[in-house]
């Protein structure tokens, strides 16, 4: 369970250094859009002289590896060897590169008796949201990440603060996401200082069903964590709820400030206080 | 002999014993100048020269309120240089980068010894490789007051950037085409030298309102500048973007929060740093959330404590010296916004002085060691960087000093086992504070005690300093040349530390 995705391009070495120190609850260490092409090999030396050297890991490390059709790409995966790697980010995913990264997963997991890595899977074109569901289905993915710049690319839109050119792809990853119990990953929000705009769009994000939102600046981290995370009254809520229902075990629903509480509603009480402890949020 | 720091000074020289030592001694006062009526006026520099009879081995002071943009300095090397003076003794009361003609004069004997509060720059640069032939001595703001009052720095003739002067040599720095605001490091200057010159380039018929009294003032040298007004900006007036920055910054709001320090009538003082200027940020927000009015703020002002005064959240500033142009303008039209001097502000020996009121301080550090030490006088390599300005004496006078720095700088660990240079003693720093975890002075056990059983990460200073060697290796000491090249002076006139030549790499 996650709320903040990090990504820390891989040729920085002081964020890289401070990857553990920021509030995100994963990071993901960039090899492919935020590095240029001739600091490839750099990156990956630097990615991987971290993984083995440090003592100070972020509490979850996903790599985002270069696309399945590039000469990176196996490279990149070579990384797995340090035994560090929670989640591979596989980029401008897709059924067909899915099926690619999972026979090389195989391959890494024998070749490094490594237990089974899970994957992320980025879609950023207009195939993959038509074909969403199916990437949802995969047995690695546990996440998917929607990257609304490249779709918009792909689309031949530009993109607007309200994100309605967006509204399409945001709920098919997030249906696709939740009919198969996964966590679905807003895109990030590229206005790095303009914070009353980032607190509206994770806002839509979560409205709509986001369950996690990635980042590309540290400082929009803890604006991301509080609006991914159950509010204060939502807690409290939640902690009345629970206690009435255990105060009329039996009854198939009751009342709470005018208002029928029945399952749903407790289930749903249940899974925020679970979230909250999770977070350590009181 | 080993001084209160342990640290190895010359036997002749008297050595810091602890922060508190000054108190078992009697304020040594030297006459004033005597006042007098008339000024002269002159229309250059070479004119004072002659006039005061200025000599080679004299002691010329300056105040460093015009920072980079000051030009005074420079027009006064440049005569020593034209007259070929040597052996002058300079005591400007900081160094900046800007002040480059100096480089020359040290590195031709014109100037042999400094007094000052903090150098930084070529000067700095020529200074740490042994090129000044007698010694630098970087006393405190409140330490330079009490110097020069006990005669220890006998200044022959102050040389003092006035942006506005009037016919009876009244001068402000309130307003004028150089206006800089409180001009409080000068006072002692002014009061003290054996001779005073004010330098302006605005001459007016009569102030009304004015800092320097005209009856201390022999003459007043008109020119057509005295500096460039872009360079009094210090600092910045931008909150620190850097994410370690504002989680230091969030964290020391927090914890000052978790210690009760945020409350009705609290006083502060923050250095003019971006990570500062989030800092006082952080705690403005708590105390509006807590409709909270705070008694002053202090120090070099800056635009966020002018809007924080505006707003109302304190009643008063007092200030030794703007930091921006926000503080000058409000200097000149708040009457709530009161200069000081530098004696006011630090000096051991004043009654009450400003910096003996502070609840809390927060300041900076190039290094703090294990027992709390803190240099910011020089780099990890000896090279001198700065100097501790007001630093050990708001650290010695506020109820609580908290260090604020970044755990690992360039991959340099801020913590070392011993600092290179003592600027301010480790016994009167109590909190130092990273991105990475807190440490409390072993010897404050009562904040210890408040915080034990907070969500703040606590760590011994030992922790942090073996987790940041984890994470960059364990620096190699660097050393040092043999000579000496200057001495920190402590607020109380003792020695705390030397400073020596910087190793030279072949």
């Amino acid at each position: 369970m996650f709320r903040s995705l990090l990504f820390i391009p891989g040729n920085n070495p002081s964020m890289i250094q401070n990857a553990d120190v920021f509030p995100a609850d994963g990071v993901i260490f960039d090899l492919e859009d935020s590095v240029d092409i001739k600091e490839k090999d750099n990156a990956r030396n630097l990615i991987g002289n971290y993984l083995t050297e440090t003592s100070t890991y972020p509490s979850m490390v996903v790599l985002r590896v270069n696309q399945v059709d590039t000469e990176f790409f196996e490279k990149d995966l070579g990384l797995l060897a340090t035994g560090k790697i929670d989640y591979i980010l596989l980029p401008k995913a897709g059924v067909d590169s899915l099926g690619i990264l999972e026979e090389k997963l195989v391959e890494y997991e024998k070749q490094y008796d490594l237990s089974e890595i899970k994957v992320l899977a980025l879609v950023e074109s207009a195939k993959a949201i038509i074909e969403v569901f199916k990437i949802a289905k995969h047995k690695r993915v546990e996440g998917i990440l929607l990257g609304a710049e490249d779709l918009c690319n792909d689309l031949e839109i530009g993109r607007s603060d309200e994100g309605t050119e967006i509204l399409f792809a945001r709920s098919r990853v997030i249906y696709a996401c939740a009919s198969n119990n996964i966590v679905s990953i807003d895109t990030p929000n590229t206005s790095i200082s303009d914070e009353a705009h980032l607190r509206k769009d994770c806002l839509n994000a979560k409205n709509l069903g986001m369950k996690a939102k990635s980042a590309i600046h540290p400082n929009q981290l803890e604006i991301i964590n509080e609006i991914f995370s159950p509010s204060k009254k939502d807690i409290e809520w939640a902690k009345d709820v629970i206690k009435l229902a255990e105060d009329n075990i039996g009854k198939g629903a009751f009342s709470y400030k005018g208002k029928m509480i029945d399952k749903p509603l407790i289930l749903k009480a249940e899974k925020i206080i679970e979230i909250a402890k999770q977070f350590k949020i009181s | 002999m080993i001084n209160g720091v342990k640290r190895q000074i010359p036997d002749d020289l008297k050595a810091f014993e602890k922060s508190d030592a000054f108190k078992k001694i009697k304020r040594r006062l030297i006459n004033k100048k005597e006042k007098q009526s008339q000024t002269v006026f002159f229309d250059n520099i070479e004119k004072a020269f002659d006039h005061f009879k200025i000599v080679s081995g004299q002691c010329l002071s300056f105040h460093h309120h015009l920072r980079n943009g000051d030009k005074v300095i420079e027009m006064v090397a440049h005569e020593i240089e034209n007259r070929n003076l040597i052996n002058m003794h300079l005591a400007p009361s900081s160094i900046f980068p800007n002040y480059t003609k100096l480089v020359d004069l040290i590195k031709n004997k014109n100037v042999t010894n400094i007094h000052t509060n903090y150098i930084n720059g070529p000067v700095a640069d020529t200074v740490s490789q042994g090129y000044l032939d007698g010694k630098l001595i970087m006393n405190t703001h409140g330490g330079r007051a009490r110097a020069i009052e006990s005669g220890d720095l006998k200044i022959d003739v102050a040389f003092l950037a006035c942006p506005v002067v009037d016919r009876n040599g009244n001068g402000t720095g309130a307003f004028g085409k150089t206006a800089c605001g409180t001009l409080g490091y000068a006072i002692s200057d002014l009061e003290y030298a054996r001779y005073v010159v004010l330098v302006t380039d605005t001459l007016v018929d009569e102030l009304e309102d004015y800092q320097f009294d005209g009856t201390y003032v022999d003459a007043v040298v008109v020119v057509d500048s005295i500096g460039d007004s872009d360079g009094i900006v210090s600092g910045t007036t931008q909150l620190t973007k850097d994410p370690i920055g504002l989680k230091i910054a969030k964290d020391c709001a927090l914890l000052l929060d978790e210690l009760d320090m945020i409350k009705e009538n609290m006083s502060m003082q923050t250095g003019a740093g971006k990570t500062s200027l989030a800092v006082v940020k952080y705690v403005k927000d708590i105390m509006k959330q807590k409709n909270i009015i705070g008694s002053f703020a202090s120090g070099g002002i800056t635009k966020s404590y002018v809007e924080m005064l505006n707003e109302g959240l304190f009643r008063e500033l007092y200030d030794v010296q703007c930091f921006d142009l926000d503080a000058v303008e409000s200097y000149h039209k708040n009457r709530n916004h009161k200069a000081m001097s530098a004696s006011e502000y630090g000096n051991p020996f004043e009654k009450n002085p400003v910096c003996n009121k502070l609840d809390f301080v927060i300041l900076g550090a190039t290094e703090i060691d294990l027992d709390f030490n803190v240099n910011v006088t020089t780099d990890s390599l000896g090279n001198l960087i700065g100097g501790s300005g007001g630093h050990a004496d708001i650290a010695f006078g506020a109820k609580v000093t908290i260090i604020i720095s970044p755990l690992i700088k360039s991959r340099i660990p801020i913590i070392k086992e011993r600092v290179t240079t003592v600027t301010t003693p480790g016994s009167d720093v109590d909190i130092l504070i990273t991105e990475r975890g807190i440490a409390i002075n072993p010897i404050r056990q009562e904040l210890i005690e408040i915080l034990k059983n907070s969500d703040f990460p606590l760590f011994t200073i030992n922790e942090l300093f073996d987790l940041s060697h984890r994470i960059t290796g364990v620096p190699r000491e660097v050393g040092h040349e043999s000579k000496i090249v200057g001495y920190v002076e402590y607020r109380d006139g003792t020695i705390i530390d030397c400073i020596y030549q910087v190793k030279r790499f072949q």
